[in-house]
């Protein structure tokens, strides 16, 4: 067993919190107020190469794995821009998966090299209202017309949409009552997020705000046949495999954020003083921090074990699933500790845990339940019978 | 152009340092190590040059043990093309530094070298100075601005000294040692981390230079500082007077 980052891999998050500190939390507590997307944070992360870092080097980006991937992720989370700098980035540097592995020379060709200079936003239209965490419900519906298809229907949660030209977008081909099996007749397309045929409306959250989630109404869009992604019909497939590495991303980006907001409480607690003495003194205070990155600690194992194992091309279901549920319990908890160790002044936006506790909380919830991680745990991992 | 850039490994700024029980030295049990910040800034200058006149070439150097291959490769991922690593494992005074590294400029024959103007751990801000002496080269120390001249032969350097900036000139060979406001250094890049991997970093015992390396001096104790007390509120300037007097023994 191993447990050492390598030399290389130390230096990446050595550069990657380097790029960071020119993002201090004021800055992200602007971007939060206004709502601004952070332009120039992700042009900067673009610019040091990371949008490409699993992208392979014979399409210009440098190969590297969902471990150097979610190392960079959890060093962007810890630097203080929480989920606002990771979202801005987290398509950018594993979306494109679907498209690398499934698609057609021509479309990587086309395609990669503007994703990883940061020319090509990218979203990821797969949730609808209709269905929910059901994805096999979905109904945008893609017809087959002359040399391309026809979509329409309606999308909910996709993040990014004002910014990106370019979404992966599942739809049906085929509809849900007329397949033998409810996961096939998806397709999966890179389709272009064109203005005349998609309204997005944008959905005011309860944080990041300036990563923009909206509701897609696709009226009739036309998506040439090269944009199709693998083969028809197999869209879901696609899917489902970048779900693991997503899972270990998204963990990444909590551990991140929680060591964040834990690393606040310290500093405040050794500072504040009250009934003349500092507060850190107090063990009510000092055992739930403590606590809380003892369990950070903890879930970062398992979130780089499953790293490591998708890495080395080893099932990784079971360790990447609960590597997410446990980082996003942990984060929520640390980012709420943080808040009562700042007693009043963590209710207050300059203090900035308050924002970390708003967005860790978005983790229990996507980009898959907590709930929806224990019925894969209860189900694949301790073979109880499916309970949905 | 040539452009030999020094380096040391130093306690990271950002750690909390703890004096040995004996004073002795400081407790490095969870030190973080980093690239001194001021020749973090010279690599940077270094650099610039480079890509501005392009055809260049900057060597880092460093004197320590294995372990400085990590600072190195920081280097090298920022952009510096190869390194050498002076391999000692004694601890070693600013003179015994400015004489190892001008063997390294021997054999180098760099157009410029340039330095830190002081390591953050010790602060001696002396080895510039001496390898300037040894090598009976210019200096400009200091440095918060470096202008080279069109034909390379020679360099303008603004230092900011005590009331105000000095500009000075001399033709290279020369030492310049850089000041906090030269520029900002970048951080790497993926590609550039990538990179570094393959470069040369290539490690000269120190035995190997012929130089005398015998202590010339010896830290007798560490303290650490003073902890500041948190002042106090009066109410009358009499009571302010009088304790100005008693307690502080100031007037
Ligand atoms: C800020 C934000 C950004 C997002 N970005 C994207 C994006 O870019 N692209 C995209 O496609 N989607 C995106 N999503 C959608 C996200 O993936 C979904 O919200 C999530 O998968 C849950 O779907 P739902 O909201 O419809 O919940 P529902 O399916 O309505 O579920 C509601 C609740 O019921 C629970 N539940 C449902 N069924 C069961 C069951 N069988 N057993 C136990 N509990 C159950 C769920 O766990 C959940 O708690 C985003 C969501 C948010 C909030």
């Amino acid at each position: 067993m191993d447990f050492q980052f390598s030399e290389e891999q130390e230096e990446i998050r050595k550069q990657v919190r380097a790029l960071c500190s020119r993002y201090p939390d004021e800055y992200w507590r602007e971007r939060d107020e206004t709502g601004e997307f952070a332009w120039d944070f992700y042009q900067a992360v673009a610019d040091a190469g990371y949008l490409g870092i699993t992208i392979p080097q014979e399409y210009g980006g440098s190969g590297l794995g969902i471990t150097e991937a979610a190392l960079v992720m959890q060093t962007i989370a810890e630097g203080g821009g929480g989920t606002q700098a990771c979202s801005s980035v987290h398509l950018g540097i594993f979306g494109l998966e679907p498209l690398i592995k499934y698609g057609t020379e021509a479309a990587k060709r086309k395609y990669l090299n503007k994703v990883l200079t940061g020319e090509t936003h990218v979203s990821f239209a797969v949730t609808e209202p209709d269905a929910g965490t059901n994805t096999t419900q979905i109904s945008t519906f893609a017809t087959r017309k002359g040399d391309g298809y026809v979509i329409s229907g309606r999308k909910v949660f996709i993040t990014k949409a004002r910014e990106s030209k370019k979404m992966l977008l599942l739809t049906r081909t085929t509809p849900y009552d007329q397949v033998d099996k409810k996961t096939m007749g998806m397709s999966l397309f890179f389709a272009d997020i064109d203005p005349e045929a998609v309204e997005i409306r944008e959905l005011h959250k309860c944080g990041r705000k300036s990563v923009d989630t909206n509701m897609l109404f696709i009226d009739n869009l036309y998506v040439p046949k090269e944009d199709l992604i693998g083969e028809e019909g197999r869209g879901f497939y696609y899917i489902i495999d970048g779900i693991n590495p997503e899972r270990i991303l998204v963990a990444a980006e909590c551990i991140g954020m929680g060591k964040r907001a834990v690393e606040k409480a310290v500093q405040y607690a050794k500072e504040r003083v009250v009934f003349g003495r500092p507060i850190g003194m107090n063990q009510g205070i000092q055992f739930p921090l403590a606590e809380s990155y003892a369990k950070l600690e903890t879930a970062e194992l398992m979130v780089y074990k499953a790293a490591w194992l998708f890495d080395h091309g080893k099932p990784c279901g079971k360790e990447a699933n609960i590597a997410k549920y446990m980082a996003a319990e942990v984060a929520c908890e640390a980012t709420d500790r943080a808040m009562q160790a700042h007693g009043g002044y963590g209710y207050i936006k300059d203090y900035d845990v308050e924002r970390y506790w708003r967005e860790a909380r978005l983790f229990r919830i996507a980009p898959v339940s907590q709930e929806m991680v224990l019925n894969y745990v209860g189900e694949h991992v301790l073979g109880l019978p499916k309970s949905y | 152009m040539k452009i030999l850039v020094t380096v040391k490994r130093v306690p990271d700024p950002e750690t909390t340092i703890r004096v040995k029980p004996d004073g002795s030295g400081i407790v490095t049990d969870n030190i973080k190590y980093v690239i001194n910040p001021f020749d973090e800034i010279a690599i940077e200058e270094a650099l610039r040059i480079k890509e501005k006149l392009g055809g260049s070439e900057v060597v880092l150097a460093s004197i320590g043990t294995k372990v400085v291959t990590e600072q190195l490769r920081t280097g090298l991922a920022m952009g510096a093309d190869r390194a050498l690593l002076v391999l000692c494992d004694q601890e070693l005074d600013s003179l015994a530094v400015s004489r190892i590294l001008a063997k390294l400029v021997e054999r180098e024959s760099p157009q410029l070298v340039l330095m830190g103007k002081q390591a953050i751990d010790d602060d001696a801000n002396q080895a510039g100075q001496m390898l300037a002496a040894v090598l009976d080269w210019p200096q400009a120390t200091f440095a918060s601005q470096v202008q080279l001249a069109a034909d390379q032969a020679s360099v303008q350097v603004l230092r900011e000294v005590d009331g105000g900036l000095e500009t000075i000139g001399f033709s290279l060979p020369g030492i310049i040692t850089a000041d906090l406001r030269l520029n900002e250094p970048r951080y790497a890049s993926l590609p550039g981390i990538m990179k570094a991997r393959k470069k040369e970093i290539k490690e000269i015992p120190v035995a190997e230079l012929g130089v005398d390396i015998t202590p010339r001096l010896k830290i007798h104790k560490m303290d650490p500082p003073v902890k500041k007390i948190g002042g106090k509120k009066v109410e009358t300037v009499q009571q302010l007077l009088d304790l100005l007097h008693t307690e502080a023994k100031v007037i």
